[in-house]
């Protein structure tokens, strides 16, 4: 046996011999490193004859190639049998609690707000505003409600200066007034907003929230009005039917006015809406009357349209069953988690409103 | 309104049921509110048992009885009955019945010393029998009926009450409900019966409307009738004004009750003999007084309407009569008034003195000015039936002439309005029917208007009288059409949405608060803002609008702590006032993080809630939103309720908008506490002027190198200005700058800090060699040192 084959064995029980990563690396490097087993034996290569040269260095490369074998084997071999030891070290207990974290949530106004924009925005609604401090004028007067009117007696409105001049504005309308106002008509827009009014109960509070809604041009009739509204309460209760009912009603800034109920019935102490033999107002609307077009520049020889006025907070109880109208203000930490949403729940027209 | 069936067939023939009639009347806008079965006098009664009958303390006859009256609460009744035990079941009497044999009625009183709510009732008492020996003593089957009325309410008999929209006074009265009925196809309404009682006497009160600026009175019609007997009313006319939820008192008075009702026509009736000499009507003087029929005193203010005669204030005109010449059940001659009032005067006077009656409802929303003497025949007709009596001839005295308005109106406008053809002949009807007079001229008709309608001014309002009886079930709905033409959301409700989605991402409760709040404790806040009061605030806690959302997230932050929640974070959206001017509000985004300190907490220990975790929500807030890091600075002015060394401001580049506010809250406001706040407004408007298009992405492959520092810097020196002298060294390869240590203590003078810091170099055009790097690294600690008085730390 020469002195090649006899370390080439030697290396090779050596190998398989070990366990120990630090070890394994020692071999490597006597074998493979500069001057390690395998370049000694290449330096011998330029004492030979051409002819051994071609055997040796053959049988060289051989020897070579096995040992890397064994060692990337063993490598592999031995760094599997440490990591499963340190893996069985490694025992967590993780039925402990996970590192904190805090969920947000959305206020069911705010969502619903978002709710109805979506609905309206599909059939070419835009959303408009306008400041909570209105003049008497926008709120009242342009709207047709004249100074003695006793429709007024249903606004016991908060006053900010004694003329009763500036005011919390009582309803949204008077972002109509506003919109035709700084506008040409067609005009076509929703107006979420807070509205105020001095009572407090039950089932009300000083702050509360409105939506307007406002479709004028040339022959928008009630027909109209009425698609519009169903289209929306269907939608809005995410429901295939709904049972509606137009009542006559008065509004100084609609003619005709309406109220609108919806059917529903109880069922175990729940409410469901669209069917049963119960009625239940949700929203008044009607004709704008030709007056507060006038009185907003609008010719109303030419045109013509709806408005609607909803309460908002009232639907979001109804859909998402809530019973008290007060509850919404108060800020309750359980309430706002268990009613809120999570702000990643955007209700869309392609995912749908609610999740 | 309150009415019911049988009333209403006085005025109209009708086969219709009470339920079909109820549905109806919802349809054409008569909104029925309640339906509930008539009370009659003795409703009130109810069956009773004595649970325990205990001695009157200081009486040896009389019983002081534990009652049961089928409410949560057992009553303390006195009674003297000697069959009042343990267990009897019995009538009970509460306070303000009306006692059948005596017409006494009951107030809750002391007895003895010891208060008796309401009474136990003999069969006498209740006019069963003449029993008075003792209290009624009910079989064992009242025992299911305690808390039920003893005398059955009459079955199938209902009040309607419907809630009559402003507009439309007429049908304040029975009569104008009956013509809405009648236009709309449910009945044919009856002609008024001809009065034939015969005017004899003479009318020798002199009456006369002065002519004052502004008298709300302009028709004042009246008669006198002589020698009545002013009796109980008869038991029909009784049941009608119980069924209004009034209190029969005389038969003179139901009567003018009644025709109120009736026909919308108030009336009121002096007893003629305690009128001295004669009628003025008339504005008051300041400071004039009298007391009215409610027992009260009022003082008048100039220019309000009254009835006056020698003496003084007779009553107010159109809203309540006066004590002194009220009638009573021995008066004898009366004068019985039927007048017409300005309803614009009527609500002024009413509103100032607080004061409300059936008569000033129906005034303030109009009355048919033409219903005076129809309003005298209905009610002399039954007083004369009632109670006898002679009549006079009627005396009108009016001051301004009621002309009835002609509308020219368009039949089309019908179908145009409401999408849906309506012929006209229909059209014509539905008009005729209501009382409206119609002439057709070529394509128009000519539509005049009757007095009972204050509420008809023009062509719309006879399209609303139309469409309002033909059923809107008859206008045919349009399917909307799917189509947008403008965006649903403008740039700033965009961001509005964002933020409000964002910060409730990281973490935050969104809550929606008043919008005013309690003036002390928006003082805190309101730094150089002047408070906007409210003049009628709903109570002193909410009496000025909110000059910042603090006030109100820290009280309800403080609520919920007292709930025994320590870790919250809350946020609002939404406005704050910066004056009382419409406008003059601004929208703010406000967070509030409080944590309980729970030091052994594992989880918590390292990870307590400081000024850099709000910092971090709010920037990150800000980079949601699109605005940068490099688009913003941070300045260390803030308003007097931060904390004034823990907080900061987001200023813009050009330190001209202030974006937000962060820090820990003033101690003396709230302990331990951190917010932050975004000026909505300011934020998207920089945005919007600021608004880069975005470049296409290029990136270095060149390698890149860090070097770090360590400067030791005057303790006051800012952070923030350190890495601004730094960029600005080489704005092309410095890519990141990177604070990783702040030190003070050992090793260093007591008045400097040291800041480490990692700094990115890389070059888009080559691989950087060791010269270059040490080039810059030489360039960054120069300046440095030059333009900060920093030193390098070795």
């Amino acid at each position: 046996m020469s002195d090649f084959e006899k370390k080439f064995l030697e290396f090779k029980s050596r190998l398989n011999g070990t366990q120990d990563s630090k070890e394994i690396e020692s071999i490597r490097t006597d074998i493979f490193s500069k001057n390690g087993f395998i370049n000694s034996q290449f330096k011998k290569l330029g004492s030979l004859s051409e002819n051994e040269k071609k055997t040796f260095a053959s049988n060289i490369n051989k020897a070579k190639q096995e040992l890397l074998e064994i060692f990337r084997a063993k490598a592999t071999e031995v760094s599997d049998k440490d990591l499963n030891e340190k893996i069985k070290k490694e025992k967590i207990d993780v039925t402990l609690p996970e590192k904190e974290f805090k969920i947000g949530k959305i206020h069911p106004v705010s969502q619903v707000i978002d709710e109805i924009s979506c609905i309206f925005s599909e059939i070419g609604f835009s959303v408009e505003e306008g400041p909570d401090v209105e003049n008497d004028y926008n709120n009242f007067t342009a709207l047709n409600t004249p100074e003695d009117h006793p429709a007024k007696d249903m606004h016991d409105t908060f006053y900010l200066d004694e003329n009763m001049k500036t005011l919390l504005r009582t309803h949204t309308s008077p972002v109509q007034v506003r919109t035709m106002l700084k506008g040409k008509p067609p005009f076509k827009i929703i107006a979420p907003g807070r509205t105020y009014r001095s009572d407090s109960d039950q089932t009300h509070t000083p702050m509360f929230h409105q939506l307007e809604g406002l479709h004028i041009d040339k022959n928008i009739n009630m027909g109209h009005l009425k698609g519009c509204l169903n289209y929306f309460i269907k939608e809005f209760f995410e429901v295939d039917k709904i049972k509606m009912r137009f009542r006559p009603s008065h509004f100084p800034f609609t003619e005709p006015s309406a109220e609108v109920d919806i059917g529903y019935r109880i069922e175990k102490n729940k409410i469901i809406i669209g069917e049963g033999d119960k009625w239940l107002e949700v929203l008044g609307c009607g004709m704008v009357h030709p007056n507060v077009l006038k009185n907003c520049k609008v010719d109303p020889k030419i045109y013509q349209g709806f408005a609607f006025g909803i309460g908002i907070d009232r639907l979001a109880m109804l859909k998402y069953g809530i019973n008290d109208l007060r509850s919404f203000f108060e800020c309750d930490y359980r309430w706002l988690n268990y009613y809120g949403f999570d702000p990643l729940d955007v209700p869309t027209n392609y995912r749908g409103l609610s999740k | 309104m309150k009415f019911t069936k049988d009333w209403l067939d006085v005025h109209l023939k009708t086969n219709k049921s009470e339920s079909q009639i109820i549905q109806k009347l919802n349809n054409i806008g008569l909104e029925v509110e309640k339906v509930e079965p008539v009370k009659n006098e003795l409703s009130e009664f109810i069956v009773a048992k004595i649970v325990k009958a205990n001695k009157h303390p200081n009486a040896d006859r009389l019983k002081l009885c534990d009652v049961d009256i089928g409410k949560k609460e057992i009553l303390k009744v006195v009674c003297g009955a000697p069959n009042a035990r343990d267990g009897l079941l019995t009538i009970y009497a509460p306070p303000g019945s009306v006692i059948p044999k005596n017409g006494m009625k009951l107030e809750v009183s002391k007895i003895r010393g010891e208060t008796s709510y309401g009474m136990l009732c003999s069969e006498s008492e209740l006019k069963l029998s003449n029993e008075s020996e003792g209290i009624i003593d009910l079989n064992d089957k009242y025992k299911t009926k305690i808390g039920k009325s003893f005398f059955d309410e009459k079955k199938g008999k209902n009040v309607i009450e419907l809630s009559i929209t402003p507009n439309r006074p007429d049908c304040l009265g029975v009569r104008g409900i009956a013509r809405d009925l009648s236009a709309s196809n449910f009945g044919k309404l009856k002609e008024p019966r001809k009065s034939k009682v015969k005017k004899n006497i003479k009318h020798n009160l002199k009456i006369k409307i002065e002519k004052n600026k502004n008298q709300a009175c302009s028709i004042f019609g009246s008669c006198i009738i002589k020698n009545i007997k002013n009796t109980e009313s008869p038991g029909w006319l009784k049941n009608r004004i119980l069924a209004l939820g009034l209190r029969p008192i005389s038969a003179v008075v139901d009567i003018t009750n009644y025709v109120m009702f009736d026909l919308n026509r108030p009336l009121h009736a002096y007893d003629l003999d305690k009128i001295k000499n004669k009628i003025t009507v008339r504005n008051s003087k300041k400071g004039e007084n009298f007391k009215a029929l409610d027992n009260k005193n009022y003082t008048l203010d100039k220019d309000m309407c009254v009835i006056s005669d020698d003496e003084g204030v007779l009553g107010l005109g159109g809203i309540i009569g006066g004590e002194r010449s009220g009638t009573e059940k021995h008066t004898k001659n009366i004068l019985l008034e039927s007048a017409y009032f300005d309803p614009a005067i009527i609500r002024k006077t009413a509103k100032k003195l607080d004061l409300k009656s059936d008569a000033k409802f129906r005034f303030e929303r109009g009355v048919d000015p033409q219903s005076v003497n129809a309003g005298l025949d209905s009610a002399v007709e039954l007083i004369l039936e009632i109670c006898g009596g002679e009549v006079s001839k009627f005396d009108v005295q009016q001051i301004k002439k009621f002309k009835d308005l002609e509308i020219k109106f368009d039949p089309k406008m019908v179908s145009k309005t409401i999408g849906t053809n309506i012929k006209t002949n229909e059209i014509k009807k539905i008009l005729l029917n209501l009382g409206f007079t119609v002439k057709t001229k070529g394509k128009f008709l000519n539509v005049k208007v009757p007095s009972w309608r204050p509420d008809i001014f023009g062509e719309i309002d006879l399209v609303e009288e139309v469409i309002r009886i033909v059923g809107f079930e008859k206008i045919k709905s349009i399917e909307p059409e799917k189509k947008r033409t403008k965006p649903t959301l403008n740039f700033f409700q965009k961001h509005f949405h964002l933020a409000q989605r964002s910060v409730a991402s990281k973490g935050y409760l969104e809550t929606i608060t008043w919008s005013f709040t309690d003036e002390k404790i928006n003082n805190k806040f309101k730094e150089k803002l002047e408070s906007v009061k409210i003049v009628n605030p709903i109570s002193s806690e909410l009496n000025v609008l909110r000059n910042s959302l603090y006030p109100n997230l820290i009280f309800y932050l403080e609520k919920n702590l007292n709930r025994g929640f320590g870790d919250q974070a809350l946020f609002e959206i939404g406005p704050t006032f910066t004056g009382k001017k419409p406008g003059q509000q601004i929208t703010v985004v406000c967070g509030i993080k409080k944590q309980s300190i729970d030091e052994d907490n594992y989880l918590k220990k390292n990870n307590l809630v400081d000024v850099f975790h709000i910092k971090k929500d709010l920037v990150q807030s800000l980079t949601e939103l699109g605005i940068n890091k490099e688009d913003f600075k941070i300045d260390e002015n803030t308003p007097s309720y931060y904390h004034p060394g823990i907080s900061g401001s987001i200023v813009s580049k050009d330190g001209n908008l202030v974006l937000g506010h962060f820090g820990a809250l003033h101690p003396k406001i709230i302990s331990n506490t951190f917010g932050f706040e975004i000026f909505l407004e300011n934020l998207v408007n920089y945005k919007a002027k600021n608004s880069k298009t975005k470049e296409s992405l290029t990136f270095s492959d060149y390698q890149k190198s860090d070097r770090d520092f360590a400067f030791l810097v005057n303790k006051n020196t800012k952070a923030q200005d350190l890495t601004e002298v730094i960029q600005k060294v080489d704005k092309d390869l410095i890519k990141e700058i990177k604070i990783f240590d702040v030190y003070e203590g050992e090793n260093i003078p007591s008045d400097k800090k040291s800041i480490a810091l990692k700094v990115t170099i890389q070059s888009d055009h080559k691989t950087l060699n060791e010269t270059d790097l040490t080039n810059i690294s030489k360039k960054i600690i120069n300046t440095v040192e030059e333009k900060t008085g920093a030193k390098l730390r070795s």
